[in-house]
């Protein structure tokens, strides 16, 4: 009986040991790859990044020196681009959706959203070639910000219904009770207790979408040169990385390390100050 | 609108008091589903109403019609006619409902702070967010209005804070405050104790004394004794329907109807 009983505890402690043993490979794992690229694009980027790489234009094959400076802010100015396209459409079909969605139109319309982020982004990038690069007949930034900005549209919308949604109904009808007029209550109590979520959404989508090279190679195209307007072709990190890495020469490859860090760099942050951001938030 | 609103009271002394709100045969429905069957009252002015029932015998809807917030749920019907001041309360001609909800004020069960605001700026939300410049200094009025909710003195030196950082009860009376601050004539409770414990509860009580000298005040209540407390009349409802609507110490001490009678007593409910 003794005996038994001891052997029943060893077994369930192996067991315990051995389901341990297997989560925490599998966390280990799935940590490998993410340290590696980290760690790969750090060694190989840093050695090519000094301060003229933030500052100044790129510079001719052959020629030393000269930087990203003008990729890094028009990747800015197309993510500005986009943003003014996606989130108005994005914030506002959420509000939509979450409050009167509930009808044929309401399915209908989430429906869109899906379908729509599961589009491949290049094929999006055709769209807004099609629409603003060919009847324009010029490459402009304009048309790479609107790919990128109906990229995040569908992202956008779904985590403003899902965060508007959670905002308790009582909320909404202590505002109405107050005697203050449905729009009011909907943009500054209900939006308001919505807004710190949404914010940390939109601003993942941002740095998902400051990643994407597909639909800028042909909407936003690249330049070489500091380009502040809009309709004109602008470069972007991302392509510029791209025309970078696959060059031939090493001092335009080990460029391309050095923008591949940048933009890490940046997107990593982005994603560090919203956790930071989001854990401060807490719902009433 | 030529509606004689001065109602004789059935009691011994003829007292005249003046009807504020008079409900004539409203029903209300949710989809296919009738919550409410023809109910007839008169809410006094300067009077507390208590409306008394088991759950789900649509206390709350009938409350939530005298400042029109059934209609915002999906599927919600109603019918009747409901006057204000004489005024039918659902006629579109002459009453919009954000005017209404300006005179009609409410207080929900569970404390409602707006989780964004600070305690300032949730008592002053009404007043901002209608648009109307306020008379006189916002600061003034703030004060004053958490003086009259009787919180002024707990929260003073954190005006600033978020509103949810309240207690329960504080929170509560954060909420009647912010519905004092639109300056309403009628004031809706609906069962604004029932999440509170027995201090708080008295506070609240004790505050709906003191208001009713101004205001014609509503309360649904589960808790007959709150009602028997606090209430000039009082209204039972059964299954929708309103079975009686009496004096209040009659409704305890001699009920007409049986099922008040059964219900007061608490041989059922």
């Amino acid at each position: 009986m003794e005996n038994n009983w001891t052997q029943e505890v060893r077994k369930r402690k192996l067991i315990e040991k051995i389901f341990l043993g297997t989560v925490l490979s599998g966390t280990l794992i799935a940590i490998v790859p993410l340290v590696l690229v980290l760690g790969y694009v750090f060694i190989k980027g840093f050695s090519a990044l000094d301060f003229n790489f933030f500052t100044q234009l790129p510079a001719p094959v052959g020629e030393p020196g000269g930087g990203m400076g003008n990729a890094i802010v028009g990747t800015f100015i197309i993510v500005g681009l986009s943003c003014l396209v996606g989130l108005p459409i994005g914030i506002f079909g959420g509000i939509w959706l979450a409050l009167y969605g509930q009808g044929k139109r309401g399915f209908f319309i989430r429906y869109a959203a899906d379908v729509l982020s599961s589009i491949p982004s290049i094929v999006i990038g055709i769209f807004a070639y099609v629409l603003l690069v060919a009847t324009l007949k010029h490459f402009s930034a304009l048309a790479g910000g609107f790919a990128l900005g109906v990229i995040m549209i569908p992202t956008v919308t779904r985590t403003t219904e899902e965060l508007v949604k959670m905002v308790p109904r009582t909320l909404y009808e202590a505002g109405l009770a107050l005697g203050i007029p449905e729009w009011k209550v909907i943009l500054k109590i209900v939006f308001r207790t919505a807004w710190a979520g949404i914010f940390t959404g939109i601003m993942l989508s941002v740095a998902r979408i400051m990643g994407e090279t597909a639909p800028l190679l042909f909407t936003a195209f690249n330049s070489m040169y500091w380009n502040f307007r809009i309709d004109e072709p602008m470069a972007s990190m991302t392509v510029q990385i791209y025309n970078y890495a696959i060059s031939p020469f090493a001092d335009w490859n080990a460029k391309a390390w050095a923008g591949s860090l940048t933009l890490v760099m940046i997107v990593l942050g982005i994603t560090i100050v919203v956790r930071k951001f989001s854990r401060r938030v807490s719902y009433g | 609108m030529d509606r004689v609103i001065e109602k004789v009271k059935k009691e011994e002394k003829m007292v005249i008091e003046r009807s504020k709100m008079s409900v004539e045969n409203l029903s209300a429905w949710f989809g296919d589903k009738q919550a409410l069957f023809n109910i007839n009252i008169e809410l006094f002015e300067n009077k507390v109403t208590a409306i008394i029932g088991p759950s789900g015998c649509g206390k709350s809807t009938f409350i939530r019609n005298l400042n029109r917030l059934h209609e915002t749920i999906s599927g919600a019907k109603v019918s009747g006619k409901v006057y204000l001041d004489g005024r039918d309360i659902f006629d579109h001609n002459c009453c919009d409902v954000v005017t209404l909800r300006r005179r009609v004020g409410m207080v929900f069960q569970k404390p409602t702070p707006f989780p964004t605001m600070t305690i300032y700026e949730n008592v002053a939300a009404g007043i901002k967010l209608y648009g109307k410049k306020p008379k006189g200094k916002l600061d003034q009025i703030v004060e004053q209005i958490l003086k009259q909710a009787a919180l002024w003195d707990e929260v003073k030196d954190v005006l600033y804070k978020p509103g949810p950082s309240l207690s329960g009860g504080q929170q509560q009376r954060l909420c009647i405050a912010r519905a004092l601050a639109i300056e309403p004539e009628v004031i809706l409770l609906d069962e604004p104790c029932s999440a509170l414990d027995p201090i708080s509860t008295a506070k609240i009580e004790e505050l709906i004394h003191k208001l009713k000298q101004n205001y014609t005040i509503i309360i649904v209540t589960h808790n007959m004794q709150q009602a028997a407390r606090v209430a000039d009349y009082t209204a039972f409802f059964l299954l929708g329907e309103m079975i009686e609507f009496e004096v209040t110490s009659k409704i305890f001490t001699a009920p007409q109807d049986k099922r008040t009678e059964d219900y007061v007593t608490g041989r059922f409910g």
